[in-house]
């Protein structure tokens, strides 16, 4: 008895407070920041570099939906690309993740194409079913622990569930593999209306470095609309938790 | 490297210069076959990779690595098989861990291996040789009987984890037999490393291989790259690359902890651990911005050497995992509701581990010595003596007491490394994209991951491109363990058992 109050003693508290004004190390990679002084040679230069056709050779700017966060561009130019430790990134409009030389605010979400159903019913609890699509695990820990002792999204009535009758909406990770094509349209069928899609990280997004791989198949992303991006490699815990509690209105 | 004088193979080191492709003795299949199966009678020897190159005339070299433990040497050798050949005899009765090679060559060139007991798919690849073969209509083995039934499990599990299908057929509660069906989570990647040449892409490639072993599978990568086209590391890298290994081994030996702990119910063992997990990933963020370590091992070099203010964050980390660890292990191993579920449960006996070819903590808590640090000295683990901790229950609680007990040794390690860093701290070069690959030339590279050994090889052509790409996660041999540890167990002993191993789904898939 004792021995387990001594233990509790020392975890102390361990919960985030503020979850959306928590501090993370410097080096963490989130949202870049691009000169609007970036010359021709150097978008090029940064282009050439990306291992994921991120950056735009025409305006320079990175899409964060195809970004793997390796910033090697950044190494290549310092003066002209910074990746800051803003992790949040998650938007509700594709087009918002690409950041274009000059942007310099927080992404946020859409207000005007959020689905009206989603506030009405899903503010005070959200059960999410989770389906990895040939993903590497490491956004399935991120998402697990997101609902850990640490960030504790639970708070917010939003959790994951064992079962798509019990869900309203799913969190995709992972480029998709064929294998698991039928697996993945099956569980978003058993989920009853109305249901969200929550594409996280950077695989599930765009495929990322798998794309051109004949061994994926990305056709159930264009057959239904999606409600949240969150980029990332892997998605990390306060940047799908932030997504979460913008596009619920928390 | 050391020709034997028969021809028969080349021995080569780990982590060492590539090897001339011309060089790898190409014997007669019955030779080949007879060499499987007389080396792996002696238990200091294993299969750490055996698969099938396409050759220029479109026939088919065989390619057969075996780690000998007893003089630390991996030794090689081949056999090619005519295009025309369609069946060849099977070793897998006689040394049954290559049933797993087997079956993956079978799947890919669609070679019949003649006796093989069950040549079962083993990920339904794209590019397999029978396409009419899905893993949607994947006929199950089943038992007829009134008594039995069948749980069927996944792919889709109830928990936030990878995709993959589990089939029970059980005696009432008592799993008779557990067939496990994986290839969901199958992406390409080995044909990825030859279609995207590019050094850098190769990188991230190798990082998503398993994210879970992010560091691991990287560094596998790296040597590879470096034994191919002969770069030399300083030492002030292997020392910080070790180091990151081990921390990579300290946070999932803990988050695995938790994870028992949880399927128990026990919530005083699991928070903790949960709390202490993102301490370690968190000091690895600090280390490089990326809580699994992408980014920071790269061939050549390193775009995040370690600096005094991070070697100190490390320092600090490892005092308080040391003692906070310490004492919620002392009360999770001590609580009787936690013995009761974990002690001889699940068991894998030492002749079923050799049996099937298992590898790191699951060998190793079936009582044997194999622990590549150890046996294939890779990166600073060459001049840095680590004592392998060895358990011989076969158990849950072997391989819970088993991440216990690596952890401290994990973070002697990186005190130790820690100690020699500061002496002799150099300049750490920038990483090496532009690198060029010995033509026609063969390597293999072994790191001993959390999960045991991870073996990366390939091959390259003429213009010193690679043409072949091969990737062993070591969940490849230890899924058989998981198999044979549920047996005539309750099927409510699953998740422990599951858990205990917690075996990659995408590093088998690839």
């Amino acid at each position: 008895m004792f021995k387990e109050l001594k233990i509790l003693k020392h975890h102390g508290k361990q919960y985030i407070e503020d979850l959306r004004k928590q501090s993370i190390s410097p080096l963490f990679r989130g949202r870049p920041l691009i000169s609007e002084k970036i010359s021709e040679e150097e978008i090029n230069a940064a282009a050439a570099v990306c291992p994921v056709r991120a950056i735009d050779s025409r305006t320079g700017s990175i899409d964060l939906g195809r970004c793997v966060f390796c910033k090697e561009c950044a190494f290549l130019l310092p003066e002209s690309i910074e990746f800051t430790n803003d992790y949040r990134m998650a938007c509700n409009d594709r087009n918002d993740l690409i950041i274009k030389p000059g942007d310099k605010s927080s992404l946020v979400i859409n207000e005007m194409k959020i689905r009206k159903e989603i506030r009405d019913l899903f503010k005070g609890a959200l059960k999410l079913r989770q389906v990895s699509a040939g993903g590497d695990n490491s956004c399935e820990m991120e998402l697990s622990a997101s609902c850990n002792v640490n960030f504790d999204l639970g708070r917010y009535g939003v959790e994951f569930v064992a079962s798509p009758r019990h869900a309203d909406g799913i969190v995709i990770t992972g480029p998709i593999s064929v294998n698991m094509s039928r697996a993945l349209e099956i569980t978003y069928d058993a989920i009853p209306e109305p249901k969200i899609i929550v594409l996280a990280g950077t695989d599930a997004i765009s495929s990322g470095i798998f794309e051109g791989s004949p061994a994926i198949d990305r056709s159930f992303l264009e057959k239904h609309h999606i409600d949240l991006y969150v980029p990332g490699n892997p998605a990390h815990p306060l940047t799908f938790i932030n997504g979460i509690m913008d596009l619920l209105g928390i | 490297m050391i020709m034997n004088i028969e021809r028969q193979y080349i021995a080569l080191k780990n982590n060492a210069p590539s090897e001339a492709l011309k060089n790898v003795p190409v014997l007669s299949y019955e030779a080949f076959r007879e060499r499987i199966i007389s080396c792996l009678q002696d238990e200091n020897k294993h299969c750490v990779s055996y698969y099938g190159v396409k050759t220029d005339d479109n026939n088919l070299r065989l390619i057969c690595c075996f780690a000998d433990d007893s003089d630390n040497s991996i030794q090689i050798f081949s056999a090619i098989i005519g295009k025309d050949i369609s069946s060849l005899d099977s070793a897998a009765v006689e040394s049954p861990q290559v049933h797993i090679f087997e079956r993956e060559i079978h799947e890919n060139s669609g070679i019949m291996f003649r006796g093989h007991p069950w040549l079962k798919p083993v990920r339904f690849a794209h590019n397999r040789a029978d396409t009419l073969k899905t893993i949607d209509n994947y006929p199950f083995y089943f038992i007829h009987s009134e008594e039995l039934h069948e749980v069927g499990v996944g792919p889709v599990h109830a928990g936030v984890i990878e995709p993959g299908h589990f089939r029970f057929i059980c005696n009432g509660e008592k799993v008779h037999h557990l067939e496990i069906q994986l290839g969901y989570q199958h992406r390409g990647l080995e044909e990825l490393f030859i279609s995207k040449q590019d050094a850098l892409q190769s990188c991230i490639l190798s990082e998503s291989i398993a994210g879970d072993t992010s560091i691991g599978h990287s560094l596998a990568h790296s040597q590879l790259i470096e034994s191919l086209s002969g770069m030399e590391v300083s030492e002030g890298l292997q020392i910080e690359r070790c180091i990151a290994l081990e921390l990579e081994r300290i946070a999932v030996h803990i988050g695995d902890t938790a994870a028992l702990c949880g399927d128990i119910a026990y919530q005083l063992g699991q928070v903790v651990c949960e709390a202490l997990r993102t301490m370690v990933i968190n000091t690895t963020q600090l280390w490089c911005g990326n809580r699994f370590g992408k980014g920071l091992i790269r061939p050549g070099g390193s775009n995040y050497p370690l600096n005094s203010e991070i070697s100190d964050a490390i320092v600090d980390l490892t005092t308080a995992i040391s003692k906070r660890f310490g004492e919620v292990t002392d009360c999770i191993y001590l609580t009787p509701g936690v013995l009761t579920r974990f002690d001889e449960i699940g068991v894998v006996t030492k002749k079923q581990a050799h049996i099937i070819g298992a590898v790191g903590p699951s060998a190793r808590t079936c009582g044997i010595m194999r622990d590549t640090r150890k046996s294939h000295p890779f990166q600073y683990f060459k001049k840095y003596n680590i004592e392998p901790v060895i358990l011989d229950s076969g158990d849950v609680l072997a391989r819970g007491m088993i991440r216990n007990l690596e952890v401290h040794e994990s973070l002697k390690i990186i005190r130790d490394l820690l100690k020699t860093w500061s002496l002799e701290k150099g300049k750490i070069e920038k990483p090496v994209y532009s690198y060029k690959l010995k033509p026609e030339n063969f390597s293999v590279s072994i790191v001993e991951g959390w999960r045991g050994e991870i073996c990366h090889s390939a091959v390259t052509d003429k213009d010193g491109k690679i043409c072949h790409y091969k990737i062993k996660d070591p969940s490849f041999h230890n899924w058989m363990a998981l198999a044979l540890a549920v047996r005539n167990q309750e099927i409510s002993d699953f998740p422990v058992c599951n858990k205990s191993f917690n075996l990659s789904y995408c590093g088998h898939d690839l």
